[in-house]
């Protein structure tokens, strides 16, 4: 398939699952009449549903799902690790500790900036410290390794400093920044994301070619003119903007960014950087698709939908481990 | 242009690896670099890529750190011992890797760039394998295929670490073969090499690193002899010319000698 097809179909089915997405919800209007009131507005009660509630979720599921789909995919090339993914080395997780500790530690009503800066600095210092840690001495089951102790360290200082808080709904407030979910967003928090991931991916889009050349490893990217401490700086902050800005509206959505790019790549050339746009969409798709899913199998008690991406990408997840062994073990 | 360093001495952690090497490369020549594991020939490649940032190292007149990165990669290409394919890339594709930094950043290889990936890919006996995943090759063809790709890169310099390694005696002399191809164009080809005969029989010149000096600069056959591969590798080689081609066999680690 051509790259331009690729990213055509995958376009499309990002624009089919967000349709879908504004259409699903408790409150039942046909799809003529959402699609009115959406674009119509007024006082009527579809419109209020449609642009305050569902528009919003649509686009935060099609931005958070995209920064996923494209950290993931910049992450392995950058790191020439299959296994690499925000969630599962422990950004995401970071990112939601930063964001809980400004929100209770009442810096959050300083600004409305305040919420995703604590997430960014959570994202930040995690990539650095993995980076620190495995990137040197780049083995996949250090980095995993690493990944694996971050997150349980960062999820249990979020639930302890959601515990400590005076907050009531201290246990349903664990589960959104653990497992992360798309529920009652409103257009705030899409304002407040969108920047942040705009220049994310701007950073990412502009390491593809150091990401092409670090398929020969580090010494020949350099000796093809690739300027590493900028890659670096470039991949680790754009990681951090997209997964930061992602966290902080919507949560620690796990095994978006690790499942696209797999199931992504053989579709493209796989050269890494060309695959960062199409991971993207593919993302967006994914989430979306799982949003609706979320909200269609038991409307009643909607599911997180970091808990449907988890039941998708945890086993997977388990099948790439033992794929890798044989090869990078 | 000449590639050339005077004088370079480079400490890694605290230990002198090279201790006052002088050397110069020109074009048309090619150079083998040997020495036992741990001389210094690694580090040296890497100073002479510009990798190490040292100021001592020059191209034509100018000092190598106050290049620009791109405009360095245009001169110099590198070979890297370790042998890193980090996706499932074709070969094709792999070699292409080779043209990014005569290519602005998001414009697709141009048909210059095909025909230049192409000879270099018929130079090292991989043109075969074009459209094969590089990580599902074997050992020997990988490593053919990543000195393909630096043969891509079509520098006036080329500096290779051991390519040669791993590779059976047929692609053993194949290789040096293409090195010997590209000398011939008017570019310079620096290899490290462990097979002493192979860089006997192949090199215009060989520069004997020991213990971060060099210990010998100059033709094979009047640099190469027995005294010389005791007191540098602390052996004793039969040392003989077939058809006028000097032919050096190690038999026997030498008395009192290393390691």
């Amino acid at each position: 398939m051509s790259r331009r097809s690729l990213i055509l179909a995958l376009s499309a089915c990002v624009g089919v699952f967000f349709l879908l997405s504004l259409l699903t919800g408790p409150a039942n209007y046909g799809p003529v009449d959402s699609l009115r009131a959406l674009v119509a507005g007024g006082d009527e009660a579809a419109a209020i549903i449609l642009r305050e509630i569902r528009l919003p979720r649509a686009l935060l599921g099609l931005m958070v799902g995209f920064s996923l789909g494209a950290s993931g995919a910049a992450l392995q090339g950058f790191l020439r690790n299959p296994l690499a993914e925000p969630g599962i080395i422990g950004v995401s997780a970071s990112a939601s500790l930063g964001a809980v500790t400004v929100f209770y530690s009442g810096l959050a009503g300083a600004s409305i900036l305040a919420l995703p800066a604590g997430a960014l600095v959570g994202a930040v210092a995690s990539v650095l410290l993995l980076l620190a840690i495995a990137a040197r001495h780049g083995s996949t089951l250090t980095l995993i390794l690493s990944g694996v102790a971050l997150t349980s360290l960062a999820g249990a200082l979020t639930s302890l400093a959601l515990n400590l808080s005076p907050n009531p709904f201290a246990s349903y407030e664990i589960i959104f920044w653990l497992l992360g979910s798309l529920k009652d967003r409103s257009m705030v928090h899409v304002v407040i994301a969108l920047p942040l991931m705009a220049a994310g991916a701007m950073l990412l889009f502009a390491s593809s070619r150091a990401l092409d050349a670090l398929t020969l490893g580090e010494e020949s990217a350099a000796s093809l003119g690739i300027d590493l401490r900028r890659a670096r700086l470039f991949v680790v902050g754009g990681v951090a903007l997209m997964v930061g800005a992602a966290t902080a509206v919507a949560g620690a959505i796990g095994f978006v960014g690790l499942v696209m790019p797999h199931l992504i790549r053989p579709l493209t050339d796989r050269m890494p950087g060309s695959l960062i746009l199409p991971a993207g969409l593919g993302g967006a798709a994914l989430l979306l698709a799982a949003d609706v899913a979320v909200r269609v199998a038991i409307p009643a008690r909607e599911l997180n939908v970091g808990v449907l991406t988890a039941l998708i990408g945890a086993p997977f997840f388990l099948w790439l481990v033992a794929r890798t062994r044989r090869e990078a073990f | 242009m000449r590639l050339s360093t005077t004088n370079l001495s480079v400490e890694l952690s605290g230990r002198e690896v090279l201790d006052g090497v002088s050397l110069e490369l020109g074009p048309g020549e090619v150079v083998g670099l040997l020495g036992p594991n741990g001389a210094g020939k690694s580090t040296l490649m890497r100073a002479l890529v510009g990798l190490l940032d040292t100021p001592d190292v020059l191209l034509g007149d100018r000092a190598l750190s106050t290049l620009a990165s791109s405009e360095r990669a245009r001169k110099i290409a590198f070979l890297p011992q370790e042998k890193t394919i980090g996706w499932a890339l074709a070969v094709r594709q792999l070699v292409m890797l080779g043209r990014i930094p005569w290519r602005a950043y998001g414009q697709k290889p141009s048909v210059a760039d095909e025909a230049i990936a192409a000879e270099a890919m018929r130079l090292l006996d991989v043109d075969g394998l074009a459209e094969r995943p590089a990580t599902q090759l074997s050992g020997g063809e990988q490593a053919r295929v990543l000195a393909a790709r630096a043969v891509a890169q079509d520098t006036p310099f080329l500096i290779a670490d051991e390519p040669a390694s791993g590779l059976d005696p047929a692609h053993q002399i194949s290789m040096m073969l293409a090195f010997r191809a590209v000398a011939a164009k008017g570019r310079c080809v620096l290899v490290s090499l462990h097979d002493l005969t192979l860089a006997a029989r192949w090199c215009d010149r060989v520069v004997v690193l020991d213990r971060g000096r060099v210990a010998a600069d100059g033709e094979p056959g009047t640099v190469l002899d027995a005294d010389l591969l005791r007191s540098v590798y602390g052996v004793t080689a039969h040392v003989a010319y077939e058809a006028g081609k000097l032919v050096l066999a190690p038999l026997t680690l030498s008395e009192g000698g290393r390691p």
